[in-house]
Order: C-alpha cells, then sequence, then structure tokens
C-alpha cells in the first residue's frame, strides 16, 4: 500500500552563555576595540590567541601584548562552497594565520574575491574589520542576540568583529 | 585570580566577560512507517496502535514491531480518547522556551484499549488533584489547525468518569 512516510525539521539548539575569563576576555575586548592581542609564553613567544596556561610549563601566564592586524599564511583549505552561517557566501579559504608579532598562528577566513589563486603558504593578509558600534547604538550585542547568528553589522567582542582576512595590497 | 597585565589601549575599556555560544543541530527527522501511519491518523482525529501478534500487547505510537518478541506488528487497534494517569510529574522550574505557567503536569496516559501509555500534558484541573488511576481525555485543537503531530492534541483533562481501578494499569505504573 501505497502510504505518505512523513519528515520534519528537528532542530536542537544549546543556547549556551560562557564566562569568557580574563585572558580570553581581553582577546575579545581588543577585538571590540579594533585590534589584536596575544600572550607572552613562558620562553618569550607570543601565543595568538592568549591562552591562560603555558602549553609546555603549565604555568598561569599574565602578560597581554598587543600583535599586528596582518600577517602570514601559514597554511590554507579551500571552501568551494561555502555552508550557511559560514563568515562568507562566496568561495574562501579558511587559513592558519601568523600575525606579525605573535609566534602562533590562528584560524581564519580569508576572502579572495572567490579566486583561489589569490592565497598561497606564505602570501600576506590583513585584516577585514567590522565598523565599531556607534555611541548610543542599541543593538544587541553577542550576550543578549537571541539570534544564534545575528548578523554582525559593529564589532561587540566577537572573532567575527573581524569580518575576514584579505589579500595584503602588493 | 592571576593579575593580568593589559597593553595600554585595554586598561580603559570594558572588559568582554562573556558570550553566546549556541551549539545548533539540524535533523531532517522521519518517524518511519509505522509512526507515520499513526500520525497521519492523528489528522483524522484517530489514535491507532498496533498489536502485537505474539504477546498481543497493543503499542502507541507504533513502531512496526514488538521489542519484546521482535516480530512485526500489522494489527491496527483504534484507541479510545480517554485514557488513565498512570504516572505523572509536576513541573515547577521553568525552561528557557517554556509557554506553560508553572507549576503544570505532565502525564503518562495509557489510553483506553492500549497497552503502553504515551505522555502529554494535563489541564483544566487543579496540579495537586491530579493522580495515579484518574480517568482523562483528549481535547483537540480546531479541526482546522489539526496535523500529523500529537500537539494536535492540546492537552489531556479529567473526563468526570471515577478513577480506573489500580489492576487496570499496574503494568505501567
Amino acid at each position: 500500500m501505497a502510504e505518505e512516510i512523513l519528515e520534519a525539521p528537528n532542530v536542537v539548539e544549546y543556547p549556551f552563555s560562557r564566562t569568557t575569563g580574563p585572558v580570553v576576555g581581553a582577546f575579545l575586548t581588543a577585538l571590540r576595540e579594533g585590534f589584536v592581542v596575544g600572550i607572552k609564553a613562558a620562553d618569550g613567544s607570543v601565543i595568538v590567541p592568549p591562552v591562560e596556561y603555558d602549553p609546555f610549563t603549565a604555568e598561569a601566564l599574565t602578560e597581554i601584548v598587543e600583535v599586528a592586524d596582518a600577517g602570514e599564511v601559514v597554511s590554507w583549505a579551500w571552501v568551494a562552497e561555502p555552508l550557511a552561517d559560514q563568515p562568507l557566501d562566496r568561495p574562501f579559504a579558511w587559513a592558519l594565520i601568523k600575525l606579525d608579532g605573535a609566534d602562533t598562528p590562528m584560524v581564519h577566513a580569508v576572502d579572495t574575491g572567490g579566486d583561489p589563486a589569490g592565497i598561497s603558504t606564505g602570501s600576506r593578509v590583513v585584516a577585514r574589520w567590522r565598523p565599531p558600534k556607534p555611541a548610543g547604538s542599541d543593538e544587541p550585542g553577542p550576550g543578549l542576540a537571541e539570534d544564534p547568528n545575528p548578523p554582525r553589522a559593529y564589532r561587540e567582542g566577537h572573532i567575527l568583529d573581524i569580518e575576514c582576512f584579505v589579500p595584503e595590497a602588493s | 585570580m592571576t593579575d593580568i597585565s593589559l597593553p595600554e589601549r585595554l586598561r580603559g575599556a570594558e572588559p568582554v566577560r562573556s558570550i553566546r555560544t549556541f551549539a545548533r543541530l539540524e535533523y531532517a527527522y522521519t518517524p518511519g512507517r509505522a509512526a507515520s501511519r499513526f500520525l497521519n491518523q492523528v489528522t483524522n482525529k484517530r489514535l491507532v496502535g498496533q498489536r502485537c501478534p505474539v504477546c498481543e500487547k497493543v503499542y502507541v505510537p507504533p513502531r512496526g514491531s514488538c521489542p519484546t518478541d521482535g516480530v512485526p506488528t500489522e494489527d491496527e487497534v483504534e484507541l479510545g480518547q480517554s485514557g488513565t494517569i498512570v504516572s505523572f510529574c509536576v513541573v515547577n522550574v521553568p525552561f528557557m522556551a517554556n509557554l506553560m505557567e508553572i507549576p503544570y503536569v505532565g502525564a503518562l496516559i495509557q489510553l483506553d484499549g492500549a497497552d503502553i501509555p504515551i505522555m502529554h500534558l494535563i489541564q483544566e484541573v487543579p496540579y495537586d488533584q491530579v493522580h495515579m488511576g484518574m480517568r482523562v481525555e483528549a481535547v483537540w485543537l480546531p479541526d482546522d489547525e489539526i496535523g500529523p503531530t500529537l500537539e494536535s492534541i492540546v492537552h489531556f483533562r479529567p473526563n468526570g468518569e471515577p478513577d480506573a481501578p489500580y489492576e487496570s494499569y499496574k503494568d505501567n505504573a
């Protein structure tokens, strides 16, 4: 007997709220203010994004330092068909980017205008920042927004305050 | 807490202390053939279970086979619109997306003719009068809002009958 087999969307969502702690909090605060910080490790190297404890000695780290918002592509992967909720809606690269002044690379998206030839290991990229939130703007910050992926018009203390990286003008 | 030294530019800034990190999983769920038949019948305001040919238990919602005997359950059995509360819970904790006023009562209801209970909401009675053995009936949405979901039943409410004898639901109590 032909009969209809039902199907329906089933969305499971956990609206976690996480405290950042002083170290990750400093990183997000700096993003909101339009710059990038890392932390001095026990051996004097700079870890970006900052971590609370030294990865080798496990001692607590305390010295937050500013790094540049431009750097070098260490490794990358091309995303030919971006998924919903990814930072860009056209083909882009996920890249490990070692910012000037940092000793560790960090992951972010790189927009080459959709052209995979626009990125290579060793190529230079620079952050494309969102604008700062205008004084008096009542747009909800990330701590208030009910939408899991709110359109982020302004910088508000989130990794996507850097919209993406773009190739540095040569 | 360890003292953190900040670069000059961060010292006056209001620090970020928390962020929302949603975890979201999107599934396309299919209830399968047996439960689809059940839900399509719900659209006609009918509650139809399936009987195991070996143990003769009537399952609702049916899953298409008997978990005890491992045989298909093809014999369909129309169940009553009333049933007996076999277990219940008074909910006093509000949930984030909860539309119900607390306290409210969730109950396991053994529909007449079924051998296992379904879970649903009990309303139209003070929460502290709900009890095991209480007889309740389904309250349906308006006809034009009914669809293939148990949410087509808004809730169950007492139907005025005397309590069911314990013997009639002891296997599920």
